[in-house]
């Protein structure tokens, strides 16, 4: 891989990206393609939690996607390629390049309680959007961890005889249904916080477009 | 997003859309108007058909058959379906189907024959007190429907893999195909057909198959979904070719193993 990265800037994963360049090539296209397969796999599971709800409600038929059961579970398992195999490139290279480590990490509480009052009060500096705030850095943190749950739980519902131990660690069939479902939840909560403080901040909406 | 296009009498939509994008400044009102043209144009052509129409379902039916490649190497053939203890048992035991409880089909007993063909050495069809006969298996397995709920149940019946070693079939088939009642049918694939719990069910909790469930035979096979266990079984066949399903020629996923 590192050979290859020397042949082709464009694709490079360097320790330290460019000079103004705030996030590399690969962090974007794996962004866009994961917010593309994250909205596929929503709208289609919002479909197929309607032929079986676990709530008193149903999610309505013009914001889901597959049209009907069955389409919506070919929509759901057709974009689950999309989103493992784009999330293991994601991850992988997150790790590899060092740019996890040094984005997200160390996140101390009391920074955290720090950033989130200055964010509240609307006090918090997005001068240099190359560093998150610790506030960032946990809900970043908080987003990967749900994204495992969520593939994690996924399998156990697709396959609870194949994977068995997996299912019965989310507490068998059916609390895994409930545990993919509160994952999906978590999910569009964040969705909501995060286009919203993009729309609110345009210049990171365009950093993750243009990279700088 | 299949909904029927809702319009308001007296009201001109591109002229509404104009008037919305004087609100907008210079720039953004041309990128706005040029985006709405193609999306119009796009909305004409077939609306959103483009995305839950018959020819998106197709490209998704492409996928849907790596999937079922892809499930039949997940398919370990020593895995077991988890079994539960009989307090588990979900009672009642939900009637499941796409006609009411009312119209399930009336089969007679003693009338009945379990047909076989295809790839078979003795092709004899079964009576239901022949196969009543035959070494009986039992298991409290996990039913997963399609839809998402699951509930417990107790089978007794003839192993299958068990029958068709029994019949001289040739298990090197790549499919068996059965025939139901009332029109119903399945094919499955021939190593879920050779797996342990794989039964040609001839009770439930111990008591004849009630017309419910499937009498006089049901295919109970806990490692798919539920509308691969047939129901008011008429005849097996052991092939090489696909014969399809109820179901899965809608557009359900054909191997739906769990």
């Amino acid at each position: 891989m590192s050979v290859q990265a020397a042949e082709h800037p464009a694709l490079a994963v360097h320790a330290a990206p460019g000079p103004g360049v705030i996030h590399p090539a690969w962090v974007r296209v794996t962004h866009w393609i994961n917010a593309l397969a994250m909205l596929m796999m929503i709208g289609s599971g919002w479909q197929i939690y309607d032929a079986s709800p676990l709530f008193g409600f149903t999610f309505p038929h013009q914001i889901a996607l597959g049209n009907w059961l069955a389409g919506a579970l070919l929509w759901h398992f057709a974009a689950m390629w999309l989103l493992v195999i784009n999330g293991i490139v994601y991850v992988t290279l997150g790790i590899v390049s060092g740019r996890f480590r040094r984005k997200l990490f160390p996140v101390y509480p009391r920074e955290v309680l720090h950033d989130l009052f200055a964010a509240l009060r609307g006090h918090l500096s997005h001068d240099d959007l190359s560093m998150y705030n610790a506030v960032q850095k946990l809900l970043y943190l908080g987003i990967l961890a749900i994204g495992v749950v969520i593939v994690l739980s996924g399998l156990s519902i697709w396959k609870p005889v194949q994977f068995h131990l997996l299912t019965s660690f989310f507490g068998g069939y059916n609390t895994a249904r409930y545990v993919h479902f509160a994952a999906m939840t978590a999910i569009v909560a964040f969705l909501v916080v995060h286009v919203l403080l993009a729309v609110l901040v345009p210049k990171t909406l365009r950093a993750m477009i243009l990279g700088r | 997003m299949s909904g029927p296009n809702k319009t308001k009498p007296g009201v001109d939509k591109a002229l509404l859309i104009k008037d919305a994008a004087k609100l907008l400044p210079e720039p953004s009102r041309r990128f706005f108007m040029r985006g709405a043209a193609s999306l119009g144009a796009l909305a004409m052509l077939s609306g959103c058909e483009i995305i839950d129409g018959d020819a998106s379902e197709n490209v998704l039916r492409v996928i849907s058959e790596f999937n079922d490649g892809a499930q039949a190497l997940l398919f370990n053939p020593n895995t077991l379906a988890p079994e539960y203890p009989e307090s588990m048992i979900t009672r009642p035991f939900p009637f499941n189907a796409y006609y009411s409880e009312d119209d399930a089909p009336d089969v007679d007993g003693d009338k009945w024959q379990l047909e076989i063909g295809g790839r078979v050495d003795n092709k004899k069809p079964w009576t239901l007190a022949e196969l009543n006969k035959l070494p009986q298996v039992s298991q409290i397995t996990r039913h997963v429907c399609v839809e998402g709920w699951s509930a417990i149940g107790s089978w007794q019946g003839v192993r299958l893999s068990d029958f068709l070693k029994l019949i001289g079939a040739d298990t090197r088939s790549k499919y068996v195909w059965f025939q139901c009642a009332e029109g119903y049918s399945n094919t499955i694939d021939m190593p879920t057909a050779l797996h342990p719990q794989t039964q040609l069910t001839l009770q439930f909790d111990h008591k004849t198959l009630p017309r419910a469930y499937g009498f006089p035979v049901k295919i109970r096979i806990p490692t798919k979904l539920g509308f691969k266990n047939p129901k008011y079984v008429t005849a097996m066949w052991v092939q090489n070719n696909d014969a399809g399903g109820y179901w899965e020629n809608q557009g359900y996923n054909w191997f739906s193993g769990l």
